[in-house]
């Protein structure tokens, strides 16, 4: 059985201004519908990416992943049991900074580990992580003190922290500078390849889905399903300009996602 | 940089002496109505010395403490209730936004009514004052908490009472020291108004002695002090604003 099920998710939401303009209190009628019949699924230990048009529901489809949000119809499971809302081993990695601006980096990573008896272990393993996300010398500094960079990799740090069986990430590099993206991708990666634990990554960005993936999903727009899903039988690193098959896959989705390759 | 700040204001204040000063001479009033400066300094000094100012000034600080403090220890409760439970909104929220725009002063006869004249009617008026704001600032602080910070917490299996403590609190802080801030202020405005009338003593009290004596230097040392004190209060509550984990509040927005 995969990790991760999702059978006939549909998602809509009810445009309160459209029906507000209509004057029909018929909502039917004036629902959006976000997701359309989604089926996917995920296996233990994967880092799938998943692509898809701004505004078509990733993260809509992320969230209830995550239990923040329930589906209007259809289900996702995991490991078989439907789930019930938010949850310490299903962790997400949110689009903008999910850090508690009023904590240390230190107090962040340790919100999953508050229940820990032993300090001393705990005091441990907090600064294992800090120290793996290479963050050593800022435990005490309060996120608006770190660059943007720093601050993802420190909530990269608090999320697997907790040791989650699975980690679901909406953008994790939107919003940075070429070469932090470079070095966050990389911290993400290793971090992948060090726990193995199930990895869902949203991304606007073709070649961070190919070069990280193990598996890639396009997503059309709204109403949005699976268009595309792929297997990336490659080892890493990846190199994209090399490599052939890699190459015409992402000319093929940078079609697909229509816009044209060769500018 | 520093300097600035302390020269530029002092410039300003030298300014209004001078100003002052001027009008006592020329201006053709008794000085009577409107003493010099060095009047003013000259009975300064003698209610310092005879403990007058210091007595007065206890007083009006004292009823200030009080009706403030149990406004803050109530006020910021009620709004996280009223921030976080949509019943209790729906129950209370119209009847503080009816009562807050009623002036405090407005209820100078029924509170001498209800309290007869003495400290606790002037509690009760600064109580007053400063609940409404209070109750109000705390909970739309709440309501503007991003649903970020609870997505987290529900992420990270926080309990009904970590919500509050880990997330509503902290993420409240910067407001509440704003809203601290405006709040003593309209206390200390109110005192002076409720001692006129509801007490015999403080600063409010003494000015309108003073007035009756015809004692204009009275006056405005009575004012003058209430200046300073002013001052002084909003200076504690912005010193609140400096400690560390409330810092992004004011850098991240
Ligand atoms: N609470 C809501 N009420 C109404 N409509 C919503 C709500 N949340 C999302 N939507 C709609 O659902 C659609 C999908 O939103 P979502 O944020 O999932 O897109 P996305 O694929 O993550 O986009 P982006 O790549 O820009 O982040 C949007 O068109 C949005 O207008
Ligand atoms: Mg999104």
């Amino acid at each position: 059985m995969s990790h991760i099920q999702i059978k006939n998710l549909k998602k809509s939401y009810v445009d309160k201004r459209r029906v507000a303009r209509s004057g029909k209190p018929d909502a039917a009628s004036q629902e959006i519908v976000v997701l359309d019949d989604i089926n996917l699924e995920f296996e233990e230990g994967e880092m799938v990416c998943i692509l898809g048009p701004s505004g078509c529901g990733k993260s809509t489809m992320l969230r209830m992943i995550a239990g923040f949000d329930q589906p209007t119809s259809g289900e996702v499971l995991i490991n078989g049991e439907p789930i019930d809302g938010p949850r310490a081993d299903n962790i997400f990695v949110f689009q903008h900074s999910g850090l508690l601006p009023w904590m240390t980096v230190w107090e962040n990573v340790e919100l999953g580990l508050r229940h820990l008896e032993d300090k001393e272990e705990k005091d441990k393993t907090i600064q294992e992580y800090i120290t793996m996300v290479e963050l050593t010398g800022f435990e005490h500094h309060y996120p608006h003190q770190l660059s943007g960079g720093m601050q993802r990799r420190a909530e990269l740090a608090r999320a697997i922290a907790v040791n989650p069986d699975t980690l679901i990430m909406d953008e994790p590099f939107s919003g940075l500078d070429f070469l932090t993206h470079m070095k966050v991708r990389e911290e993400v990666v290793n971090m992948h390849e060090y726990i193995k634990k199930t990895t869902l990554i949203v991304t606007h960005d073709i070649d961070d889905a190919l070069i990280m993936g193990d598996r890639v999903i396009v997503m059309s727009g709204r109403p949005s399903h699976v268009k595309l899903e792929k297997k990336l039988n490659f080892g890493r690193p990846r190199d994209l300009a090399r490599n052939h098959e890699l190459s015409e896959l992402r000319e093929e989705i940078f079609f697909m996602l229509g816009i044209s390759y060769a500018v | 940089m520093f300097r600035k700040k302390i020269t530029f204001p002092l410039i300003t204040f030298l300014g209004v002496l001078i100003l002052w000063e001027l009008i006592t001479r020329f201006s053709g009033w008794s000085h009577q109505v409107f003493p010099s400066p060095l009047a003013v300094l000259i009975s300064m000094q003698e209610l310092v010395i005879n403990g007058e100012l210091l007595k007065q000034s206890v007083a009006s600080l004292f009823r200030v403490t009080i009706g403030f403090f149990l406004a803050v220890i109530l006020g910021i409760p009620l709004g996280i209730i009223l921030g976080r439970l949509e019943i209790a909104k729906l129950l209370f929220n119209p009847l503080v936004q009816f009562l807050r725009p009623i002036s405090p002063l407005a209820w100078i006869p029924l509170a001498m009514l209800w309290f007869g004249i003495g400290d606790q009617p002037a509690i009760f008026l600064i109580f007053l004052s400063s609940f409404f704001p209070m109750v109000v600032s705390t909970s739309v602080a709440v309501e503007t908490i991003k649903p970020t910070f609870f997505q987290v917490a529900a992420n990270f299996n926080f309990s009904r009472y970590d919500v509050i403590t880990k997330i509503v609190i902290p993420a409240i802080t910067p407001e509440v020291i704003t809203a601290l801030r405006l709040t003593i202020t309209i206390a200390w405005l109110v005192v002076v108004a409720a001692e006129m009338i509801a007490v015999q003593s403080g600063l409010g009290y003494m000015i309108l002695d003073s007035r009756n004596a015809l004692r204009m230097d009275y006056v405005m040392v009575g004012m003058i002090v209430i200046g300073i004190i002013g001052l002084f209060l909003d200076f504690m509550m912005r010193a609140l604003g400096n400690i560390e984990s409330t810092a992004w509040g004011r850098l991240s927005k």
